[in-house]
């Protein structure tokens, strides 16, 4: 017998007020009580928009029209409006640290409850069970700045708790997440959906880390449209991930590769169960030995020296001990950390926004200690996270030109400059656009624009692909490899493994304020100590070297990576 | 720093009072400082406020910043009054006791030095209560006691909220105007006047364009969970009344009236040790 549905789209559509075409098309879809669904789909496919339809933003907060029919829990969706889904549906936003409403932990996760009159008293009771469940019962008086990612997710998961909901709605809950909290919390919304029955959809298109526990059911959507709903594991089976832009998990891409001919039974979509013959593993063994080894980087000369380097902030945090790094001339590097590692700091003492109270910081051989910000940014670039945060002139000229400016070169010296970076950047068509029409993609290559016209030797990037989907992931990290060939130096601080396996030969790990590693990206991937103390996590080619009897794991990595390009390379070019 | 609200949690008798209470008593106790000129009761204000100071257990180094800062403006208060209204206090008791000349209008009289003393000692009233509130205040606790008294709940959870959000676009100020240093935006006094103000809005911009998004956000949340749905809420760090409360508020309404009939029966809101 079938279950019951809880949510069911028929012939549905939707178009913002605002655009000009419709963002869903005919969406048919059910999901039923208790059932864990995958919902992905690269940026602009329409999957927020879907998620937003459930959970009643749209069409509260954002307007528009919509056709056919959604029902939740037996009645139109539009009738019940916002806050009667918010009865049945409670939603998680992707950023967990702006959407912390509460002045404290046990605040936000009363938030909902004192919204509907329940007394105090009963209320307290009912937050420390919900904290209980959620195991943040020991932070309950904390502000948010004082708990971690992980924990701060774990807030927002109860506070939609409270309201015994039977839907909870994921919206891309491992944007913000180091790899190894990313993995705990797909533990613990499988360990929830366990106890308590909910329904799960979980909005995301980092595949293989939601795969980590298995779903019922995956969604696929592009253009608006959905193009696939069903079991993982044919889902894998298939080509269709790659042809939609989202990236398949590691170890299917590996097995195909290899020549394996997946199918359904084998069980692809949870590594764990992957049955794999005897066949199967001799095919991925004879594709490694057929590829071509891979040669570690050539040495080169030091651009940056930091020499024992100890900072402590004012309030009397130990940020820095001791730190040794070098960056090489020409090099693209990685910084690795847990939040709070102090990787951030480091690299503001290295921009001279923080000064510190020991050590040496030289850039090719003379001591940036005299320099002042300003004198520093000729030499070092630095972009921030959030494009938002940078960005000051309404006019893309105006904004690569800023820097420029305010260091009194001449208006005729400053066009060429700024032109020959805007066509570096793929910005030269849009030079006479305002900023506000641009992309969050757009806008990023705009701060770093903004910076290279400076002509720094080396750029510094705080998490440079953050929440960006495959295809705007791959077009920002192509473009900074172009960068990087043509001599600049290029540093990325960043908490995804695969673009530090990808694009960064080598890489810095930073824990407690020390460095604890500084070698090769998929050295770093392999030692499970640094793996753990850094919050990163294993790639899953790993395990499957492992599995197929491959020794040399780290090679095995390096030459999947190597073919990894090529392909993708290739598959733009046609 | 880095909190309006500086919260310290001490355990005394003044901390245990609701916010709503604590926030009732501010009020009226301001109104009584500023009804009154009546030199006694503003004299024996002062000494309770001092008293209920070392009750709630603070110390001055807690306090030293703010300290500062109200010192600096009642001695500013004082010489703006002075160099404006040099015989106001002539004026307000109606004779001229000269102390010493000094040139023109402004000469030193006993009558203006006393109308001096008399605003001093209303700020040094005010001061310590104010500071006593803000520092036994849970921060928590204030939007649910601006709700208990009677503004509405949307307008005190945004106070709630702005308390909430202070540090964290402190923390985004920064971070921006060091990034916008880095791009050679002079921040320092060694830029002339225009080009200071060119370079706060460049960093104003991406301080409001990031906050809208933040707002955007925070709304979708407060929405998604409900708020705005009823008339009313609770607040899980509202609290009961009990009977401290409301003999405090009593105390303090009661003070009210006396400062009030004082006025009466003084014929005026001005003590006059000169008559």
């Amino acid at each position: 017998m079938e279950k019951e549905a809880i949510i069911s789209f028929e012939n549905f559509g939707f178009q913002y007020t605002a655009q000009a075409e419709p963002t869903l098309y005919d969406i048919n879809l059910k999901i039923h009580k208790g059932e864990k669904i995958l919902i992905a789909g690269p940026s602009g496919c329409g999957k927020s928009t879907l998620a937003h339809c459930i959970n009643g933003l749209v069409p509260n907060s954002y307007p528009g029209k919509t056709t056919g029919s959604l029902t939740v829990n037996g009645k139109n969706a539009l009738e019940l409006g916002l806050f009667g889904l918010s009865k049945t549906v409670g939603t998680v936003l992707q950023d967990s640290d702006s959407q912390f409403i509460g002045l404290t932990v046990a605040e936000d996760i009363a938030f909902a409850l004192e919204n509907d009159c329940i007394p105090t008293g009963e209320m307290h009771k009912q937050v420390e069970q919900i904290a209980e469940l959620v195991d943040v019962k020991r932070v309950l008086k904390h502000a948010p700045h004082e708990i971690s990612g992980g924990q701060k997710q774990r807030v927002g998961l109860g506070g939609v708790m409270v309201g015994e909901v039977d839907v909870l709605l994921f919206d891309e809950p491992l944007a913000n997440l180091d790899p190894a909290t990313g993995k705990q919390a797909i533990v613990l919304i499988d360990e929830i959906q366990k106890r308590t029955g909910c329904a799960v959809i979980i909005i995301e298109h980092r595949l293989e880390d939601v795969l980590y526990r298995p779903v019922d059911r995956v969604v696929v959507m592009g253009d608006g449209r959905i193009v696939y709903d069903g079991d993982p594991d044919r889902l894998l089976c298939e080509d269709l991930l790659q042809q939609r832009g989202i990236r398949e998990p590691l170890y299917v891409t590996a097995l195909k590769y290899a020549g394996v001919r997946l199918r359904p039974d084998m069980r692809p979509s949870y590594l764990p169960e992957l049955k794999l013959s005897t066949e199967h593993r001799k095919q991925v063994l004879d594709w490694f030995v057929g590829q071509p080894a891979q040669e570690a980087a050539p040495e080169r000369e030091a651009l940056l020296r930091a020499e024992n380097i100890d900072f402590t902030y004012e309030g009397g945090h130990h940020a820095l001990r001791g730190i040794h790094a070098i960056v090489h001339k020409g090099e693209m590097l990685s910084i690795v950390g847990t939040n709070g590692a102090g990787k951030s700091t480091f690299s503001k003492v290295i921009c001279g926004f923080e000064k510190p109270q020991s050590g040496i910081l030289e850039l090719n051989g003379v001591d940036l200690s005299t320099l002042s910000i300003k004198e520093r940014a000729d030499h070092i670039g630095y972009v921030m996270q959030n494009p938002n945060q940078m960005i000051s002139k309404t006019q893309i000229y105006d904004e690569v030109a800023l820097g420029l400016r305010n260091r009194g070169v001449s208006e005729e010296e400053i066009r060429p400059r700024v032109e020959r970076t805007l066509k570096i950047c793929g910005l030269y068509p849009f030079r006479n656009w305002p900023v506000s029409a641009l992309s969050y993609g757009q806008k990023k290559r705009v701060t770093i624009a903004s910076i290279l016209v400076l002509e720094p030797e080396m750029i510094l990037l705080d998490e440079p692909t953050a929440g960006q989907d495959l295809k705007h992931y791959t077009e920002i990290m192509d473009f900074l490899s172009e960068l990087n060939r043509q001599g600049v130096t290029v540093v990325l601080i960043t908490h995804d493994m695969h673009l530090m396996l990808e694009y960064t030969p080598r890489a810095i790990v930073f824990n407690a304020g020390q460095v604890i590693a500084d070698r090769s990206a998929a050295e770093v991937l392999n030692s499970p100590e640094i793996v753990a103390a850094a919050h990163l996590k294993e790639t899953s080619l790993y395990h499957l070297a492992g599995f197929c009897g491959i020794d040399d794991k780290e090679e095995f990595t390096r030459r999947f990576i190597a073919r990894d390009r090529e392909v993708r390379r290739y598959d733009e070019s046609v | 720093m880095t909190n309006l609200f500086n919260y310290i949690d001490r355990p005394s008798p003044i901390h245990r009072l609701t916010g709503a209470c604590k926030l009732v008593c501010l009020v009226a106790w301001s109104v009584a400082a500023m009804t009154s000129f009546y030199t006694p009761l503003l004299c024996i204000m002062t000494v309770a406020a001092v008293v209920l100071f070392r009750v709630a257990q603070l110390k001055v180094k807690d306090i030293s910043f703010m300290l500062g800062v109200m010192l600096v403006y009642i001695l500013m208060n004082n010489i703006l009054i002075y160099l404006f209204s040099p015989n106001h206090g002539t004026s307000l008791y109606g004779s001229q006791t000269v102390l010493l000349r000094i040139a023109g209008p402004y000469v030193v009289t006993a009558e203006q030095l006393f109308y001096h003393f008399n605003v001093i000692l209303k700020n040094a009233c005010t001061i310590p209560i104010v500071l006593l509130f803000v520092c036994t205040t849970n921060p928590s606790e204030f939007a649910a006691s601006l709700n208990r008294i009677g503004v509405s709940y949307r307008i005190s959870y945004a106070v709630a909220l702005a308390l909430r959000y202070i540090p964290d676009i402190q923390r985004e100020y920064r971070d921006i105007s060091l990034a916008q240093q880095a791009r050679g935006t002079e921040m320092s006094k060694k830029a002339s006047l225009v080009n200071r103000l060119k370079a706060a809005s460049a960093i104003l911009i991406p301080l409001i364009l990031s906050s809208m998004e933040r707002i955007e956000t925070i709304s979708n949340a407060m929405e998604l969970r409900g708020f705005g749905k009823g008339k009313k809420r609770t607040w899980y760090s509202g609290r009961k009344f009990t009977r401290a409360d409301i003999l405090c508020m009593l105390v303090c309404l009661a003070l009210v009236l006396v400062s009030l009939t004082l006025t009466y029966l003084n014929g005026g809101r001005y003590y006059n040790p000169f008559g």
